[in-house]
């Protein structure tokens, strides 16, 4: 059994639980994947599993990637995940949605929504100064920092820069329901990134 | 992908829910779970609003009743499962789809004329 899996975030909707309780879900595609290398402690020094998602036609791979693969079809990304016991995976394994239960805590990692180059307030949540009564510089950043001792800025100070488009990972997210048909889980709560991009789910949600 | 939000959403949606409107009187039988033990409670009330339509499964209305001169308001998911029925009792008569001016007004000042329907005897 692999510790994770890949999917597409779909969009969030409202869904009702079987006591009738209206819970936020995040609908999010999973799988399937399958098994396109083994690593093994002898061969390369650890032990773990090379999946590919997403599969896509022969002519849009490269012949390096077509080498890697093999005789596999060709898959549209690839993602590495441990598992428990190397000799019971195959190559061309397949694993999907089986492997998370309803009621299951996950963690979910994206990339979460850019947001561009932007200010404290919305990066830091630093408070601004007031509106009115002589203030300027409602949004401005403020003091960063003291005067002769120490006479700089310490590292690592809250500025304004570049904030979202990078990886979040979301620990304790909850299975709220299982759609087989679709491969859908529906997850209470919120994931990062926007609708129709990329999630790896992993079983350890603590 | 629009299509697989639309399954999801649709498999939540309730098929036996009556229609109404803003200005319909309902009495909303509601399922309430105290300890063990589930009961229905009835609130009886005039519809003064509709949220998200019919068929959107995060829709809602809310109805107002005046209880011993308190104007009481309760929000109701529209396709919630505790809804176990909805029984329109009264159309009303109104020109706008938010019937907030009701909560202004008291008494005689705050009746809602009933649609008269004709219906041939069979």
């Amino acid at each position: 059994m692999l510790n994770g899996i890949m999917g597409r975030k779909i969009g969030m909707t409202q869904i009702f639980e079987a006591d009738g309780t209206a819970v936020p879900v995040t609908v999010v595609q999973v799988g399937p994947v399958t098994v396109v290398q083994k690593k093994t402690e002898e061969q390369e020094g650890y032990n773990s599993v090379q999946v590919g998602y997403e599969e896509i036609p022969d002519r849009k791979t490269n012949k390096p990637m077509k080498g890697h693969l093999k005789s596999q079809k060709a898959v549209r990304i690839l993602k590495e995940f441990k598992v428990d016991d190397i000799a019971q995976v195959e190559l061309g394994q397949v694993f999907d949605y089986s492997m998370f239960e309803e009621g299951e805590t996950i963690a979910i990692t994206g990339v979460s929504k850019g947001k561009g180059f932007s200010g404290t307030i919305k990066r830091h949540n630093f408070g601004g100064q007031p509106a009115s009564h002589g203030h300027r510089g409602h949004r401005r950043t403020g003091s960063i920092g003291q005067c002769a001792t120490p006479a700089r800025v310490f590292k690592g100070k809250k500025m304004p820069g570049q904030y979202g488009n990078k990886n979040v990972t979301v620990l304790g997210l909850k299975v709220s329901k299982i759609i087989p048909e679709q491969n859908l889980l529906l997850i209470r709560g919120a994931v990062p990134g926007k609708n129709g991009g990329v999630v790896t789910l992993k079983k350890s949600g603590r | 992908m629009g299509s697989l939000m639309e399954l999801v959403e649709n498999s939540q949606l309730r098929e036996d829910i009556p229609e109404f409107r803003p200005g319909s009187s309902v009495r909303v039988n509601y399922r309430i779970i105290e300890g063990e033990k589930e009961r229905i409670q009835a609130f009886e009330g005039v519809v003064i609003r509709k949220h998200l339509g019919d068929r959107n499964n995060k829709a809602s209305f809310t109805v107002r009743k005046v209880t011993q001169g308190h104007g009481v308001e309760r929000i109701f998911p529209l396709h919630s499962p505790r809804i176990e029925s909805i029984k329109v009792l009264k159309v009303g008569v109104v020109r706008r789809a938010k019937l907030y001016y009701l909560r202004q007004r008291r008494g005689k000042a705050a009746r809602i004329a009933e649609k008269i329907t004709y219906r041939p005897k069979s």
